[in-house]
């Protein structure tokens, strides 16, 4: 959680300095809902986020380093400074995307938990237990895409757990303005799925949830609803001038702020004292300096690097004059037209 | 007509059973011509190439609506439910984005699904997953998430549909890096495309055309090979001629070829290119073709604006300029939406009158002057 913070700190303090370029949205506030499920999970499950991804992807284990050097663009990044902030992939970490539209990762997660459920099933991989989270957004809730899935997931089982990061606001529209029933977890049981409502401000409370319904995914059980009630303490992106939220709801958040709720815990119930606390959160500070200093000092991506991975197949681009594959575009950009 | 099945389809009921009925008579039991006669129809073809492609990976499986239970609008699929069960063969609920995403999801695992649209009309609903969660992700995630996988079904004017029924969406898809784009004419580009499909490792958008369906077209020994697959990127010269080039694809291939007979009758030896992938665009092929013939004609259903037609004279123009010893002739669809009247439908998509005009006009050739000889 600490990380989380720290990381979207320091890439405010970047994109200010002209280091990070593009849409910037960051996660302050919602961590403990990040930290809650994705540390639960093993290496081979999997997550889909969003394009608030950044920390999602730390949570999921995707170094720090690679996920500041892809913000920078470079090519030490987790995608060589081809996805960007929107588009954090990592195949080794099972992060299969950062989706830069309202509800598109949603099929594309449930997609995930198909192919868990295909290869025990079909493929006969026994020990294939598992387990994709696909994160979203309030305003999502609304998108045709939620629904569909909700269908799907719960008519064929797949393990998944849909988790509703409801910080209340889709920019500057408030969910109560732009939602019937603003209860999403209701919308679960309306699919024949468990909807569940939990304090994301509290990550021992979203734990406790999320052990739950991680757990019944892995026991091929089926899907459940997670309506995680959050906060972003910043705007929607960089570029959001924040306006439209009262301070007094901004206040109030403030207040329940996840990380200062977990200090006081665990000083309180004497499982870390103040020192130890600091002293994490100093070594927090120096793997972000770190990561900075890291993708400061990567190179830019390489011209040639501008016409890889369009394809897995480097056929992809046709077949050339002598009769074989090209490996390489038409040049169209150089204005002329050697094929 | 498509309009009419979903509406069967919503109500279920004895319509369904009818409509399978009345499409079942056009079937042939494929394995009858493996022995005898060599010939197929288009629609064995794509039916015995994603058989033999499950066949051959576990890891191929079809999505859609009424792919199983019914054997498909069109039946493409059929027999393929029995065969593969209920776990590789999904019907899905009316949810094009819903299922394409689940599709494109399951291929990052590594399993290569084919998605069946009922027809590409209804791929509108479901393009940013064609699009965005397809096509771009293996450069966005630099190489490390390949999608492999198929997204089929009839694509173009069907007959009497309408214009929300009727549209080409070859140049939609073929102008986006990262899709490959094939349109197949006769069984043997069905079974030989559909297969390389498959087998790819990226996403494939693969255009069939309805009224091809029943159509038969004979095969060689070699097409019937469960081995066989053809070359994505690669045109074929369906006829060799010298005097003008005509490209065509999908349906239109059959028109220019009848075009060809028309105009050799007069003297015309017209060479015909079956581009058969639309992206990768054979340039090669035409390039060769038109400094051998000096005259191109391009034809398509599709409607004319930045079409295929225009990217192939384009082609022509910045490779083979001073080849040319005519303006090159572009043969679309009308540039309207598709009208429900029949008169009207007619004149909306090319005929293979317009095209032997088309290439007169190239060849310097006066209409009435052909009559006259």
């Amino acid at each position: 959680m600490i990380l989380g913070r720290a990381f979207e700190d320091m890439c405010a303090q970047m994109y200010y300095r002209g280091k990070m370029f593009g849409f910037v949205h960051l996660y302050n506030g919602q961590e403990a809902v990040s930290t809650g499920f994705i540390k639960l999970l093993k290496r081979e499950d999997s997550v889909v986020s969003t394009y608030r991804d950044h920390v999602h992807a730390l949570s999921k284990g995707v170094p720090a380093r690679a996920v500041m050097s892809e913000l920078f663009g470079k090519t030490t990044g987790c995608c060589r400074g081809q996805g960007g902030s929107m588009h954090m992939f990592s195949k080794e970490h099972n992060l299969i995307g950062g989706f830069a539209f309202i509800g598109e990762g949603i099929p594309v997660a449930t997609g995930a938990a198909f192919s868990s459920k295909y290869r025990r099933e079909v493929l006969k991989e026994a020990d294939c237990d598992h387990v994709t989270l696909a994160f979203f957004g309030d305003g999502t809730c609304n998108n045709g895409q939620f629904f569909e899935c909700l269908n799907m997931a719960a008519l064929w089982k797949l393990p998944i757990v849909f988790v509703v990061e409801n910080n209340l606001w889709a920019i500057g529209m408030s969910h109560m303005r732009a939602t019937s029933d603003p209860e999403i977890w209701k919308k679960g049981p309306a699919f024949g799925m468990p909807g569940v409502h939990v304090d994301g401000m509290d990550v021992l409370k979203v734990r406790e949830v999320a052990k739950e319904a991680i757990g019944r995914a892995r026991r091929g059980e089926g899907p459940t609803l997670v309506e995680c009630e959050t906060y972003r303490f910043r705007g929607h992106s960089l570029a959001d001038p924040d306006e439209l939220r009262d301070p007094a709801e901004k206040a109030h958040y403030a207040a329940r702020d996840p990380i200062t709720a977990l200090k006081k815990y665990m000083i309180e119930n004497s499982l870390a004292s103040e020192a130890e606390l600091k002293a994490i959160e100093k070594k927090i500070d120096e793997v972000v300096e770190d990561a900075v200093e890291f993708a400061d000092e990567s190179p830019l991506p390489s011209r040639s690097q501008l016409l890889e991975n369009v394809f897995a197949d480097p056929r992809g681009f046709g077949i050339g004059p002598d009769g074989r594959y090209r490996c390489e575009d038409p040049k169209f950009t150089e204005g002329t037209a050697h094929v | 007509m498509l309009g009419i099945l979903r509406q069967k389809v919503n109500a279920g009921g004895s319509p369904l059973l009818a409509f399978g009925q009345r499409i079942r008579p056009a079937l042939s039991a494929w394995r009858g011509y493996s022995s005898a006669a060599k010939e197929m129809t288009v629609r064995d073809a794509l039916n015995t190439a994603l058989d033999e492609e499950m066949s051959a990976d576990p890891k191929v499986f079809l999505m859609g609506e009424e792919v199983g239970e019914y054997q498909g609008a069109y039946k493409i699929t059929k027999g393929l439910l029995d065969k593969y069960g209920p776990e590789r063969v999904l019907d899905t609920p009316i949810t094009e984005a819903g299922f394409t995403g689940i599709g494109v999801g399951a291929a990052y695992h590594g399993l290569k699904p084919v998605i069946e649209f009922m027809t590409f009309n209804f791929s509108m609903q479901a393009i940013d997953h064609i699009i965005n969660s397809a096509a771009k992700s293996n450069y966005m995630s630099a190489g490390q998430i390949s999608v492999p996988i198929v997204f089929r079904g009839p694509n173009g004017a069907a007959s009497g549909v309408g214009a929300q029924h009727s549209h080409c969406y070859a140049v939609w898809y073929a102008s986006c890096p990262g899709l490959k784009v094939l349109a197949p004419y006769s069984s043997e580009d069905a079974r030989g495309l559909l297969k390389a499909a498959i087998r790819d490792p990226d996403p494939v958008v693969f255009l069939e055309n309805e009224l091809l369906y029943g159509e038969t077209f004979p095969v060689s020994a070699e097409v019937l090979d469960s081995s066989f697959c053809l070359p994505i990127g690669k045109a074929k010269i369906e006829k060799e001629g010298k005097d003008v080039t005509i490209t065509a694809f999908s349906k239109m291939v059959g028109y220019a070829l009848k075009a060809a007979e028309i105009l050799a009758k007069d003297g015309i030896s017209a060479e015909v290119i079956n581009l058969r992938s639309i992206r990768p665009l054979d340039r090669n092929t035409i390039n060769a073709s038109v400094r051998k013939t000096n005259r191109l004609v391009t034809v398509e259903e599709g409607f004319p604006q930045h079409g295929v037609g225009a990217e192939i004279c384009a082609s022509v123009v910045e490779e083979s300029f001073g080849y040319l010893d005519a303006p090159v002739e572009r043969i679309a669809g009308a540039d309207v939406p598709m009208p429900y009247a029949a008169n009207l439908e007619r004149l909306a998509v090319p005929q293979v009158d317009d095209i032997v005009r088309a290439a007169k006009r190239a060849c310097y050739r006066s209409v009435s002057l052909a009559a006259a000889a």
